[in-house]
């Protein structure tokens, strides 16, 4: 539910980083924010526990600059993964634009993965939005573990399990080290404008 | 609301025209009688319309997706026990902000300062809504 501010020319459109609790979705914009700093003139904002735990979601707008004539601001949301904000996750996801799914590589969060990206699909249900339609990008974030000698599931082993059926993009990643997230963003908001594209005439 | 699968718009659509009404009404209504800033938002965090006295500059974007997010929340409680809440306040010691929705679809926000009354200040935004409210007829 972007809104198109046809008098100022401006867009604001909303992209959700989604994905299991811990898989990485708040370092992505931590990463964001730092590596566009000079750009981004507001404060990235956290509503998180004191345990440092995303409780209801972080918050950076980011200018894109000028497309087709139009202002673009895209706001990046991410929501809490643990299952038991499920209430606040749907609160996130309202007037959802495009979506990050920032899945967890390592080799034990399988089954959580799995069980978010299907939570995803029932919440994005009871906006009437499926997710075989929203513009979607898929993470396969902590690549970098793999150095350490810590098990990460094979790429295709990630790919069957979760982009069988969905066929979207989808990135190696490392949110810590910062590889791929600039590429996943770009891809986010490049799928996200292009929906958009019959609203901006 | 109901939105569409295929085009992510919003379901409520407002032209040039109505757009430049309401922030005409935010600006004579309220601006006008004291207040420092008014954001008219969506329940998704968009900016809609803003007015200010010029002398504000707080983070309009950011505020705009806490008040959604925090209004939902408050929704959200309202429904738990069965009631529904159309307003927030909370009294600062320089600065106060004032919540109230417009229909379900929106939110305005109000800033203002200790030298203006509350209660003034309600009947004033009560009115400017209703104003709002007669731009789509
Ligand atoms: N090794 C490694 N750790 C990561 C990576 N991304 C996030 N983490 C760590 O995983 C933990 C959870 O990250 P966080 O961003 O809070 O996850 P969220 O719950 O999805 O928001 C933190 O300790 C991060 O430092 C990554 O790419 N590689
Ligand atoms: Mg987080």
């Amino acid at each position: 539910m972007a809104f198109v501010n046809l008098k100022n020319k401006e867009v604001q459109a909303k992209v959700v980083f989604y994905g299991p609790g811990r898989g990485g979705k708040t370092t992505n914009l931590e990463y964001i924010y730092n590596k566009f700093r000079d750009r981004i003139k507001s404060d990235m904002v956290s509503i998180k526990t004191h345990g440092d735990r995303t409780l209801f979601f972080d918050f950076l707008p980011f200018d894109i600059g000028k497309i087709m004539g139009y202002d673009v601001k895209i706001q990046l949301y991410t929501v809490p993964g643990q299952v038991k904000y499920n209430a606040t996750r749907r609160l996130v996801l309202k007037g959802v634009d495009g979506m990050v799914f920032v899945a967890d590589s390592m080799v034990e969060q399988r089954e959580k993965n799995l069980l978010s990206l299907k939570n995803l699909q029932e919440n994005l249900t009871i906006y009437k939005k499926s997710i075989f339609k929203i513009p979607l990008v898929l993470q396969y974030n902590k690549r970098d573990l793999e150095k350490q000698g810590i098990p990460v599931m094979p790429l295709d082993m990630m790919e069957k399990d979760l982009n069988s059926q969905l066929k979207v993009p989808y990135f190696e990643a490392s949110a810590l080290a910062g590889d791929n997230v600039i590429n996943t963003l770009k891809k986010i908001i490049s799928l996200t404008m292009a929906s958009l594209q019959n609203v901006l005439k | 609301m109901a939105s569409d699968d295929d085009r992510s718009v919003t379901d409520y659509t407002l032209n040039q025209v109505q757009l430049e009404r309401i922030e005409k009404i935010l600006d004579s209504d309220l601006v006008r009688s004291g207040i420092n800033s008014v954001l008219m938002i969506d329940m998704a965090g968009n900016i809609i319309a803003k007015g200010d006295n010029g002398k504000c500059n707080h983070d309009v974007y950011a505020l705009a997706a806490l008040a959604s997010a925090n209004f939902a929340a408050v929704d959200t409680m309202a429904n738990i026990v069965g009631e529904d809440f159309s307003l927030l306040f909370h009294k600062g010691e320089h600065e106060s902000i004032h919540f109230s929705k417009i229909w379900n679809e929106f939110l305005l926000i109000s800033l203002f300062g200790k030298d203006v009354s509350l209660g003034l200040l309600r009947l004033k935004i009560a009115e400017a809504i209703e104003k709002i409210k007669s731009v789509w007829h």
